[in-house]
């Protein structure tokens, strides 16, 4: 098949990001040409300012070296910028008259300094600050000259003011708006970082405004004069006064503008479909984005649609800004305005020089700015983008995430105080250094890229939030979040909720119809979204979907549990932790005959059998005679019990009766994950209640369920759910919480983060305040579990290929052969 | 020259499954089935840490280790990227729905991999 043309025009990080993301799903669609006006390569454009600080330098912040383009194939112009388009003949056409036809055209122009309309400001020593070229050009003037005048207090300016000062130079910043940086902070920030730059020595004139820059005879800028007539003395003008989307070119092409070129959810414009426009030149939806993360977001999506897989949309995004001045701590996003029915919360300690502005609106965090500490800038970004209800968190949202709750990272939550031999990652064992290296080396800007290239993050998540700490403070301070709704997994832009949605509206049956109805883009999936796609069948449609063994991981595949030699282990049920001397005669016996190594008491109270060969699985099951523990399984584990008023002197109610009939009711029930239970005979709490998915806890009245917790990575107290008087209340009332949890929870969601995520209202509205809907969920529950298949003993119908546990021989004895 | 002996038949394995092949010496021999069966074989041992490939969820063109989650490629044996590593592969012949492995290689090839 002949390759389809396609040109970019503009060799920045939005367009080439675009390129990545293009190669990767569709290497070999197009011949690609770029022009590209700067003769450098991609650079990270957000690093400049360590460069013009001298901490990096202009190696450093390069993202794709000459050798990228080669190796993809990607004819290459650098220092040719273009002049026109001509849309009729479909080619551009560059300044030197070089002409490349397209079949699709990709503008990434990015955006012009916007220069004050001035006297003078064409005079040498006026420079903007905007590229490689004008970073060297300040970098040099700080060498041979004195006075810096940077005009423009917003982030860019800030950051000049600073790398110049750190050259040597004497600099002032003018700022014509009543404080720094008006649209990220408030005025109390603003004052505060103004000071902390006046202590590194930087000088402001806030309110001032720029009549004119004044030169000397050998025609360089010598002064800048304000309107009340003063004048300071300038060799170095800096226009910082903010950017314009640059769309010339596309103007001269005829299409249409506003305040950019405008493009649709597919970043087409729309007055040419075979023309895409990302980055900063680009309006979409009337805003033009001046930060990275959304022109990455861009760029997906122009890719998806680029390579004719069309299902993604660009539906706008929100955008948080860090200032990169060393040692100052500064982070914004969102609204800080609020408007009407705005609230504010502030935390204000001046001494110590931190200040803390949340604003919530209809019970959302919708802006936080920070001053001083932004250890939780992206916990709060992350709840800002979701939009989740922040009531139950409110009182303590001011205090951070580490607040919450974190027992396994021991307060090592301030990731910029760490060493870079501290341990960042306790699953992979990845330190701070290895993150803060492959961040800078390998260009990386978003979570998933660290996880894939790290594995830091990658295995329990507990440290997310300091891994994006790192990330803002390595890759600078707008790096890519991970979107509003995560793609599960690299097979689809759909989300978890999109598919169960769609797995219950469409009332689809398979994996294969699930995957040809939202268009996945492998035949047949991976190893993330296989196993969630046939939870979400089985669990949305039970007695209707058919079970995939092949989809499963391999541990409820083989129902036991994989250890790391690659033997299993066996855990057989002891129902609510009860066993017998036949029972443990049994085991014992089978121990001995299989030669099983170890025999170890579980956490949920049951024995577990370590080290048996996948050929002896059946025959150790058999002669155990017990039925099939689960203990492997996304499903119901154990019901955990103390002895109860049966023998204990404290006990109020019949506990191990109750943790039975519960285990009974519930085993064979698989979840979005594993589901453990705990049932105490009294308020002292032996059988470890408050850190169960579902925990009860008899008082003299009845029963207390408590509900999501867990002892996980991160310990999550349960709480407090409902007080009832029967053990069938208890049944009915559990049963139809884990029921609702396994109809809306996510796969390998755990009830505590399910919990959080619909919020503990709706819970509590669905199963304690609808009388009706409990009974329907408890006997929803009951109708999937009927009949369920015990897998150690009913192969058949539990779809248990015995073929697995049986090796292949070659059939010929090679010596035969041979 | 191929010396090749038949294992089994294209439906003993499962389909986006595998099986495992014993050998005399050294680790099993891990043979997969692709949705349009396809027959790929490879030394059942992960590269990173040796885990049993032929117990991994197979999608269209690789497996996923059953430990780490590793995705290894079926035609080369070579981990995805980032990941690095290959683990060894085995001839496959496939005639009249029977699969056949080298028994040359069976005998012979990987047989000195490292046990974990």
């Amino acid at each position: 098949m002949k390759r389809m043309k396609l040109v970019l025009v503009g060799n920045g990080m939005a367009g080439v990001r675009t390129l990545e993301e293009l190669l990767k799903i569709a290497p070999d669609l197009y011949d690609i040409t770029v022009f590209g006006a700067e003769p450098h390569p991609n650079y990270n454009r957000i690093l400049l300012s360590p460069v013009l600080s001298g901490e990096q330098t202009v190696d450093d912040i390069v993202l794709n070296p000459l050798s990228w383009y080669e190796e993809h194939g990607i004819r290459l112009y650098l220092g040719k910028a273009v002049a026109r388009i001509d849309r009729i003949r479909r080619c551009v056409v560059a300044g030197d008259g070089t002409e490349v036809q397209y079949d699709r055209l990709l503008l990434a122009t990015g955006s012009l300094p916007f220069i004050l309309p001035v006297p003078g400001k064409d005079l040498q020593g006026v420079v903007a600050y905007r590229d490689i070229a004008d970073t060297e050009a300040m970098i040099d003037a700080a060498a041979r000259y004195k006075h810096a005048v940077v005009i423009g207090g917003g982030l860019l300016g800030l950051e000049a003011a600073n790398g110049l000062r750190q050259r040597g130079m004497q600099v002032t910043v003018v700022h014509i708006m009543p404080w720094l940086m008006e649209r990220q902070l408030d005025e109390v920030a603003g004052g505060l970082l103004q000071k902390s730059l006046e202590a590194r020595g930087i000088r402001f004139e806030i309110g001032a405004q720029t009549e004119a820059l004044t030169g000397d005879d050998t025609g360089r800028v010598c002064a800048v004069r304000f309107k009340d007539g003063r004048e300071i003395a300038a060799d170095l003008v800096v226009m910082a006064a903010g950017i314009r989307p640059n769309t010339a070119l596309a103007e001269a092409a005829g299409l249409h503008l506003n305040r950019g070129i405008v493009v649709n959810d597919t970043l087409q414009t729309v007055t040419d479909p075979r023309i895409y426009a990302v980055g900063e030149c680009a309006a979409h939806r009337g805003i033009a984005y001046g930060l990275v993360a959304p022109l990455f977001e861009q760029g997906k999506v122009c890719a998806t649609h680029l390579a004719h897989f069309g299902i993604g949309r660009y539906t706008g995004s929100q955008t948080s800004t860090k200032l990169k001045v060393t040692g100052i701590d500064l982070f914004s996003a969102g609204d800080f305005m609020g408007g009407e029915g705005a609230e504010e919360i502030v935390l204000s300690d001046p001494y110590a020089g931190v200040y803390k502005k949340l604003v919530i609106k209809d019970d959302k965090l919708i802006s936080a700015c920070l001053y001083g500490d932004t250890v939780d800038g992206s916990w709060y970004f992350k709840l800002l983008r979701q939009g989740r209800k922040v009531g139950e968190l409110r009182d303590k949202l001011m205090f951070g995430e580490n607040n919450l709750g974190d027992a396994g990272h021991e307060g090592h939550s301030r990731a910029a105080g760490m060493a870079d031999s501290d341990e960042v990652c306790g699953c992979n064992g990845v330190t701070k250094g290895t993150i803060c290296k492959a961040i800078k080396d390998k260009g990386l800007f978003t979570l998933d890229e660290v996880r894939k290239h790290t594995k830091a993050s990658a295995s329990c998540g507990s440290c997310t939030g300091l891994v994006e700490q790192l990330l803002m403070f390595t890759a600078g301070g707008d790096y890519s979040a991970a979107p509003k709704t995560k793609a599960m997994c690299g097979c689809t832009d759909l989300g978890h909720q999109a598919v169960r949605d769609a797995i219950r509206d469409m009332h689809l049956l398979s994996i294969d119809a699930v995957y040809q109805s939202l268009d996945w883009r492998t035949p047949n999936g991976c190893a993330s979204c296989r196993p969630a796609v046939n939870y979400y069948l089985i669990s949305s449609w039970p007695k209707e979907a058919k079970d995939d063994p092949q989809s499963r991981f391999i541990n409820e595949r083989s129902h036991a549990n994989i250890q790391k030699d690659g033997t299993y282990s066996v855990i057989p049920r002891m129902w609510g932790g009860m066993t017998s001397a036949a029972e443990l005669r049994r085991i014992a016996d089978t121990v001995d005959k299989y030669k099983i190594p170890a025999v170890k008491v579980t956490g949920g109270q049951r024995l577990d059998l370590l080290g048996v060969k996948k050929e002896d699985l059946p025959a150790v099951w058999k002669e155990i005679g017990m039925p099939s523990g689960h203990a492997y399984a996304k499903a119901l584990r154990t019901v955990k019990t103390c002895v109860g008023s049966e023998w204990c002197r404290f006990g109020t109610q019949d506990s191990t009766k109750m943790g039975q009939d519960l285990e009974r009711a519930l085993w064979r029930m698989y979840a979005p994950h594993k589901v453990k239970l705990a049932v105490s005979g009294c308020p002292r709490n032996c059988a470890e209640s408050g850190i169960k998915d579902v925990g009860v806890i008899g008082v003299d009245s009845g029963w207390e369920i408590h509900i999501a917790g867990n002892a996980g990575i991160k310990s999550e107290v349960a709480q407090f759910f409902v007080k009832v008087k029967t053990p069938d209340e208890v049944l009915e009332y559990s049963g139809a919480f884990l029921q609702l949890y396994r109809e809306e929870g996510w796969y390998l969601e755990r009830t505590v983060h399910y919990v959080a995520r619909v919020g503990m209202a709706h819970v509590k509205a669905k199963v304690l305040d609808d009388a009706e809907g409990r009974r329907a969920l408890w006997e929803r529950l009951q109708f999937a579990l009927d009949g369920e298949p015990d897998p150690w003993f009913e192969f058949d119908k539990a779809q248990v290929d015995l073929r697995q546990f049986e090796p292949l021989r070659a059939v010929v004895p090679i010596k035969e052969i041979a | 020259m191929n010396d090749w002996t038949v294992v089994c038949r294209v439906d003993d394995i499962p389909v986006l499954g595998a099986r495992r092949v014993a050998r005399e010496q050294g680790a099993a021999v891990a043979v997969f089935r692709s949705a349009d069966d396809s027959i790929f074989a490879l030394l059942d041992r992960c590269p990173h840490k040796g885990g049993p490939l032929s117990q991994g969820i197979v999608t269209a063109d690789g497996v996923a280790c059953p430990l780490h989650n590793w995705t290894i490629g079926l035609a080369d044996g070579c981990a995805r990227a980032p990941d690095v590593g290959c683990t060894p592969k085995f001839a496959v012949r496939v005639a009249d729905g029977q699969v056949m492995l080298d028994a040359q290689e069976l005998l012979h090839h990987a047989v000195e991999a490292a046990t974990v």
